[in-house]
């Protein structure tokens, strides 16, 4: 049979509007359905993306590829903008299969749509996974109703016309355009069609390196993040907040003064703080400075990071392999809290109402957030509109709604509209985090074999209460994991899998009860779970007599890590010259049904990791690094690429320089002097991306590349340096700032900016 | 309350506004010029990193009584006017290289970038790695080999 005969065809529905418009349901309901579960290792088979797209799947509802009469398509869709090139990626779609010139389609982000119900969520690398089909479905519906209706008014077969740019031809040289066309193709009832979708082979935009479709506007300076949208009268607005994480306020002690103040227009208390409102934010600085607060006590206070340690040492899980007939490795590591801060700070407009309210932020679950907030003032979920504002990145931050629904508090009390921002010092402070974690591993080998592999990782409890929790409690029944497990123990479960051949393998994790403000970051567990993993591979092949590459050759199992991992040692040329204090690392990841290797190179000889820069952290360099992906498909393979090389500067920041110390209920860090995400004297100078895709559909790719750069990078410290390291960032035990007071809680800005 | 003019991307502006109120709150919230953006307000970050006589500065910690009539304050807006052009070479070479990723630090890096080249010229030298290790902006989606590289070519054609 021919290819085109045995492909599926797919189906949306023509809607009745004033020009053409085609709906799709918003999944792929046969891949939700593709998971049978019988491996020992739920990741494998059916991963966190796998979940998101099973619990849509019912919920059938529709979004729209628009045909406009300037002959633009437009499509709103309902995900998040954060600098992952998902509006590119969705662009490149709708161009690919309605052959339209990419400049002519507008994405834009749709509002929160609650009968989308979990299908609005963006986390979890799953967007493009989740929408490839249907975005793709709906374009080529709308390129066949277009060819349609110009082979009607031509009165000739729709199979001899030919589309190329917007523009559909005969053989005879007659065209027309589809702006031409978009209102005569118009449906007047809802009706469903079919459709094939190109193959792979004859796609001309989807799988080419394209540009950002918003890269014009960025470089002028003309995005508009949410910081920059501009409501009437929502003035700026800030929050004097707690000295301990979640403090409450007891009183507010010079009200009236602070009001006095020039520009400050009102001062109200809210749940975690004192809110100001003024002409501009320099005088919300100055007057929720200015402010002279009691407080009440925090979640956390008095917790510091050796308490936490303490704590998260006692409830450790047991190791179950005894090793009586074997050797065993044992290896314990610990892992700092860490902020996800977006250069972008939270921030939400909020304008409420007495019987309405209208909120703008950037948000990746708006569904969660407008029924929150709605519930918070008291409104019905109709009443409360959420606009998903463009995120200046988001690392997990944005899966959470506080600074929305904060927004939300303060405008409901004062009465006005707000643009409500948290300073840089809030963000890291008060923001939410990656929580301190340890990694324990033991492993048992005997006569050239690994026996077992137990991975007991414990954590201050995540929170997933965005959306994922509700997923979760939906589907548990169908989710191929025994028992009865907490939310964060299931999404550990199908986000983790070991990669190699070591006989019994159990990764389990467990969580402690503290109060943290705490969420998923980029990459969630992984980047720590796969850097205690890789050090202990490295370890064990010393322990066996054998190099980590001739190590991990033999032991790895699955094809595609396999080829990534051969691409690299021979790209990266494993095993080269280095002087004595420069060490290469190698490091492998599979996840969102993506595989990665990472091969750095890292100077630690003294007169580099002492070179000078005035208030910054020098240490380590990692001086060369190396990433081979395979996405199975690559949509756009620039975008891609931009995506590892992100990944490969969280991976080096994580593992050498970034963190929060925690002391007397609250982080130290309060900017980016202090919390050390990587520089530009930190980077590698020779950075490459080798995208090798072994085909199929898209993997997810956005976090990717984190777990193993950062692996990458601590295996090829312990190289270097001769000691494996068991606590990171490897620079935390030394504090090289002086923190900014934590009251009042914003640090006024300095005077200096003429002398940068 | 006090008057403040200055040039800004060309034209004479005048604020009524507090001595001590950093520029870049008048830019943003008082101008509603948002090109240079917020990142830490501490001059840490340099995401408002803008140009002052051709200069590199960072209005996030410049009172606005500091500006005089006659300083020429240029943000991003105003850096492909400095040229006669569309875009600046600096802008074009962040477009060829498709440097970024959310975008939100970019006008600050193009700035940052543009005011490194005149200075290491006036020096009368070429852009090194070393130089480019001493900019300061943070890019949190991790873009800085694909800043490097625009760079460079940027500086090729200014």
């Amino acid at each position: 049979m021919a290819e085109d005969l045995r492909r599926r065809r797919f189906l949306a529905y023509l809607l009745a509007a004033p020009t053409l418009a085609v709906a799709v349901q918003w999944i792929d309901p046969q891949r939700a359905d593709a998971a049978v579960p019988t491996l020992p290792q739920p990741e494998e088979i059916f991963d966190l993306g796998d979940l998101q797209n099973l619990a849509a799947a019912p919920t059938a509802n529709l979004v729209a590829v628009q045909m406009n009469r300037d002959g633009t398509a437009s499509f709103a869709v309902p995900r998040a903008e954060v600098g992952q090139g998902i509006t590119t990626a969705v662009a490149m779609m709708v161009a690919e299969e309605m052959d339209l010139p990419l400049d002519k389609v507008v994405v834009t982000l749709a509002d929160a749509r609650p009968e989308l119900l979990m299908n609005q969520l963006t986390g979890g690398s799953n967007s493009v996974r989740s929408i490839y089909t249907p975005v793709r479905t709906a374009a080529a519906i709308a390129r066949q109703r277009l060819v349609q209706t110009a082979a009607a008014q031509w009165g000739t077969t729709a199979s001899s016309l030919t589309t190329r740019d917007g523009v559909i031809s005969d053989s005879t040289g007659r065209t027309a355009t589809y702006a031409s066309l978009a209102v005569a193709a118009a449906s007047s009832k809802i009706e469903a069609a079919t459709v094939q979708l190109k193959s792979t082979s004859d796609f001309k935009v989807l799988g080419t390196p394209r540009n950002r479709v918003d890269a014009r506007d960025i470089v002028m300076g003309r995005k508009t993040f949410g910081m920059d949208i501009q409501v009437p009268n929502a003035k700026p607005t800030m929050v004097r907040r707690p000295p301990t994480i979640n403090g409450t306020v007891r009183s507010v002690n010079n009200q009236a003064a602070v009001l006095a103040m020039p520009g400050v227009t009102d001062v109200a208390v809210v749940s975690h703080g004192v809110a100001v409102r003024a002409d501009t934010f320099g005088q919300c600085i100055d007057g929720l400075r200015a402010l002279d607060v009691t407080w009440g006590p925090g979640t956390v206070d008095g917790e510091s990071d050796a308490s936490v340690l303490a704590k998260l040492k006692a409830a450790q899980l047991p190791m179950l392999v005894p090793g009586l007939l074997t050797e065993v490795l044992d290896a314990e590591f610990t892992f700092a809290f860490a902020s996800n801060s977006p250069l972008e700070p939270d921030n939400a407009i909020a304008d409420v109402r007495k019987d309405s309210a209208e909120i703008w932020s950037s948000l990746k679950v708006p569904i969660v957030a407008q029924e929150d907030i709605a519930a918070q003032l008291g409104l019905p979920v109709d009443a409360v509109k959420v606009h998903v504002a463009q995120g200046g990145g988001s690392f997990g931050r944005h899966l959470f709604h506080d600074v929305a629904a904060e927004a939300a508090e303060i405008s409901q009390k004062m009465g006005k509209p707000v643009k409500l921002m948290w300073s840089r010092t809030d963000d890291f402070r008060q923001g939410r985090t990656h929580p301190m974690c340890t990694s324990r591993v033991r492993v048992t080998y005997a006569l050239g074999n690994v026996v077992s592999y137990e991975q007991r990782h414990t954590s201050v409890q995540t929170e997933f209460s965005h959306g994922l929790g509700e997923m979760l409690t939906s589907y548990a029944a169908k989710l191929p994991i025994a028992g009865n497990l907490s939310f964060a123990e299931s999404i550990f479960l199908l986000t983790q899998s070991s990669p190699y051949n070591f006989g019994v393998t159990t990764q389990l994790l467990n969580e402690i009860p503290l109060k943290f403000n705490t969420g998923s970051m980029r990459n969630i567990y992984s980047p720590n779970v796969v850097t205690a993993q890789e050090l202990v591979v490295d370890r064990l092949a010393a322990k066996m007599g054998k190099d980590p590459v001739s190590f991990r050759r033999s032991f790895l199992r699955d094809a595609k890590l396999k080829a990534v991992f051969e691409k690299a040692v021979s790209v990266g040329q494993w095993g080269r010259a280095l002087p004595a204090g420069v060490a290469q690392g190698i490091a492998v990841h599979s996840e969102y049904q993506g595989a990665v290797c990472c091969l750095v190179e890292i100077d630690c000889r003294p007169e580099t990791v002492n070179r000078p820069v005035t208030d910054g952290v020098t240490g380590p360099r990692v001086t060369k690094a190396l990433i081979v992906v395979d996405p199975g498909f690559a949509i756009n393979p620039r975008g891609l690429e931009a995506q590892m090389i992100g990944g490969m500067n969280d991976g080096i920041a994580l593992a050498l320089t970034s963190s929060l110390h925690i002391k007397d209920g609250i982080p130290l860090e309060g900017s980016w002097d202090n919390y050390f995400y990587t520089r530009q004297w930190n980077t590698p100078l020779d950075m490459k991306v080798v995208i090798a895709p072994s085909g199929g559909d898209p993997s997810g790719a956005g976090e990717l590349a984190v777990a193993p750069a950062m692996a990458a990078v601590a295996c090829a410290y312990a190289r270097a340096t001769g000691t494996m390291p068991t606590y990171f960032p490897i620079n935390h035990g030394t504090l090289g700032f002086e923190p900014y007071p934590t009251e009042p809680s914003t640090p006024q800005s300095p005077t200096n900016g003429l002398d940068s | 309350m006090s008057s403040h003019t200055f040039v800004l991307n060309g034209e004479r502006v005048t604020v009524e506004v507090a001595d001590d109120v950093r520029l870049l709150w008048v830019l943003r919230d008082l101008l509603g010029v948002t090109g240079p953006k917020y990142g830490c307000g501490l001059n840490v970050c340099k995401a408002c990193t803008s140009h002052i006589n051709g200069k590199a500065f960072n209005p996030c910690s410049v009172p606005v009584s500091a500006i005089d009539a006659d300083d020429e304050i240029t943000t991003i807006e105003g850096l492909p006017g400095t040229v006669g052009k569309d875009l600046h070479p600096m802008q074009e070479a962040w477009l060829e290289q498709d440097v970024a990723q959310c975008g939100y630090c970019q006008p600050g890096q193009i700035m940052s970038a543009v005011a490194l080249v005149h200075k290491v010229r006036a020096e009368g030298r070429a852009i090194t790695d070393a130089d480019l290790d001493q900019i300061r902006n943070i890019c949190r989606c991790g873009t800085y080999s694909r800043i490097r590289t625009a760079i460079k070519s940027g500086a090729a054609n200014m």
